[in-house]
């Protein structure tokens, strides 16, 4: 028997080992699993994926060509998930992802376009503004105490109304186009467009794995450099969050920031970093559509941040805080990209796509309800 | 060590808000391997004490000194340093983090180079499987969260931290003031095993049945003044009840209604 006060009834068959706990029930690997936070989102990729594979099997969605069409929608979400779902992790919101967005986009494009500063020099300095604003984001939250609801909700039309004002002052456009030739020979610049892979790509065709082109060249060129960023960005941030010690101070902040501060963990810190990282990761997704697209759009990135944290919410995160998973929510981003381009492929009104999303998340929020109270032993 | 020098003695301490008095000339003392029970009703001044103990307010007047010498705390931080260590009622846990978690926080073990160090999660369940074995709780699965534990459980988790980080005083602000029978009778069997680790102990509760028998001595305090200290041998439980403040209130409000009663 145990050596712990108990107050349960006495064990009514034979007599347990050891060191074991009559009140505890074997727990199998399946009831085990729904306490990961990711649980849901998988459930809910695989969900999609029979779906799609039933309805647009035989549509080239699953071609290769068509594989990399959603991942790479899927990657473009992805990368702004992973901030916000750190972020949520450490109990705050940021709203201003989406401008962000459409902000760092300008300040790439304008001063390339109209004032001749190599693009590597212009991304560098769209990442510093955006750390800027972050850090300001953090300080504010922190300092006031405010929700950082109301603190980036604001800076959602600050960011906004300054990439449209500062884009028609200065460039008299809202579209500012024209960066693509200054990509050429730009090594820095070509980490964010482009494609990697080719030859893999080529080596694939030759030997009749891949459909080619009448030109001789496969059908996919490669892999675009913002797949790359989200698998990057992923691995980091997953292991930052769940292996080390600064990950341990960002489940803490959001689940107790109190407790936090008292067992002396720099809870402002943490919180600030991550303000930063989630700006830094609407500035990735910005730098590699303007190197893409050879523009930038003042208009770019709207509403991303509802799509960022409904991908975080469907991957596990709480909106309290405390709790969730990157590799759920890089599995939210997932189940976006393939219902947007699915619906695409299956020809049924883009419309719909909302519904699905408002429907998702409302199931997303329910089920993280019922796991999170699992977690806590039902209280 | 002397043994004679008190791990923590205040003495003609006193704290104020203003115009109010929270503490006038409040002396206490404990010394390693005892436990030191502060009494009171609520209101009475406890958890002023406590705070100026564990450096979050500064005293007004007085003396505090820590094993003999003078000691003016700027912050809590700097009374764990000398290995003052506090666990407050509402816990510096989080709930849906595990238990391995929750040990280490804000001191992670880490092991690997700088761009790969990382949190030594191996080390860190062996450690807190160990910590709670040792108090008698057999934590099922370290990764599991803290949610699930019941509260004397926590209440244990949170002290064992305090334990294995150095600790030599620990206050303990109403450890069992929440908890079931079974669930305090473990809280105060952990206490005397720090008793009995050399450890001293500020244990405050308003309830005596909970102080009693874990105490060496107790200090009453009431509305913010000390009725004195007692050794255990020198006063009853009864004696110890009557001090408190509700003591007599407790028998007038038998009275009362058993009077009540009568005219039903």
């Amino acid at each position: 028997m145990t050596n712990r006060p108990t107050d349960a009834a006495p064990a009514l068959a034979d007599p347990a080992p050891p060191l074991s706990d009559e009140r505890l029930r074997r727990e199998g690997r399946l009831r085990r699993a729904f306490g990961r936070p990711e649980l849901g989102a998988l459930a809910g990729t695989i969900l999609v994926f029979l779906f799609f594979g039933i309805v647009a099997g035989d549509t080239g969605m699953f071609s290769a060509k068509g594989v990399l069409n959603w991942l790479e929608v899927s990657a473009q979400l992805g990368i702004i998930a992973i901030g916000a779902c750190l972020l949520m992790i450490a109990g705050e919101f940021d709203l201003s992802l989406g401008s962000m967005i459409g902000f760092a986009g300008m300040v790439i494009a304008i001063p390339v376009t109209q004032y001749g500063l190599p693009l590597w020099a212009a991304i560098l300095l769209a990442f510093s503004f955006a750390m800027a604003v972050g850090y300001l984001n953090g300080i504010i939250v922190i300092r006031t105490g405010l929700p950082s609801f109301i603190v980036t909700l604001a800076f959602l039309f600050i960011l906004r109304g300054l990439t449209i004002g500062l884009s028609r002052l200065l460039t008299n456009r809202t579209l500012v186009g024209g960066v693509r030739e200054h990509a050429e020979g730009d090594w820095f610049a070509a980490l964010f467009g482009g494609k990697v892979g080719g030859p893999i790509f080529v080596w694939m065709a030759q030997h009749g794995w891949l459909d080619t082109l009448p030109n001789g060249q496969p059908v996919v060129q490669g892999v675009s450099m913002v797949i790359v960023w989200w698998l990057v960005l992923a691995v980091l941030a997953n292991w930052l969050l769940k292996r080390t010690r600064y990950g341990n101070w960002i489940f803490a902040s959001g689940g107790d920031a109190v407790a936090a501060r008292n067992v002396g963990v720099p809870v402002t810190r943490v919180k600030v970093s991550l303000f930063m990282f989630t700006a830094l990761c609407a500035t990735v997704f910005a730098a590699c559509q303007v190197v893409d697209f050879g523009s930038a759009d003042s208009q770019r990135g709207m509403l991303k941040e509802f799509e960022a944290i409904i991908a975080a919410v469907i991957g596990g995160a709480l909106l309290t805080g405390g709790y969730g998973s990157v590799v759920g929510a890089c599995f939210g981003a997932l189940i976006f990209g393939v219902v947007q381009m699915g619906i695409f492929y299956t020809g049924v009104n883009t419309d719909w796509f909302r519904v699905f999303l408002g429907v998702m998340l409302l199931i997303a929020v329910i089920f993280n309800n019922y796991v999170r109270k699992k977690v806590t032993g039902g209280r | 060590m002397d043994a004679d020098v008190p791990l923590i003695e205040v003495s003609r301490l006193s704290k104020f808000f203003g115009s109010v008095i929270a503490l006038m000339d409040v002396s206490m003392s404990v010394r390693a391997g005892e436990v030191m029970c502060l009494l009171g009703d609520n209101g009475a001044g406890k958890s002023t004490l406590i705070k100026v103990l564990s450096g979050v307010h500064r005293p007004s007047e007085g003396e505090y000194r820590v094993e003999g010498r003078a000691v003016d705390f700027s912050s809590p931080r700097q009374a764990l340093d000398m290995g003052i260590a506090t666990v407050y009622q509402d816990l510096a846990m989080v709930p849906l983090m595990s238990v391995t978690r929750n040990f280490f926080l804000g001191r992670e073990p880490v092991k690997g180079m700088v761009p790969f160090r990382h949190f030594d999660f191996a080390a860190a369940d062996t450690i807190a499987r160990q910590e709670m074995r040792r108090i008698g709780i057999d934590v099922r699965d370290p990764q599991q969260a803290v949610g699930t534990l019941s509260g004397g459980e926590r209440q244990c988790l949170a002290i064992a931290r305090a334990v294995y980080f150095g600790a030599k005083v620990l206050i303990l602000d109403e450890p069992t003031s929440a908890l079931g029978v079974s669930q305090a009778s473990m809280v105060l069997k952990y206490i005397m095993q720090a008793r009995a680790r050399n450890l001293g102990v500020i244990f405050i509760t308003h309830n005596v049945h909970h102080a009693y028998p874990v105490a060496d001595r107790f200090t009453m305090l009431n509305r913010g003044r000390t009725l004195g200290t007692f050794r255990k041998e020198d006063v009853s439980k009864d004696e110890v009840i009557d001090m408190m403040a509700g003591g007599k209130e407790l028998q007038d409000l038998s009275a009362e209604i058993a009077g009540m009663t009568e005219r039903i």
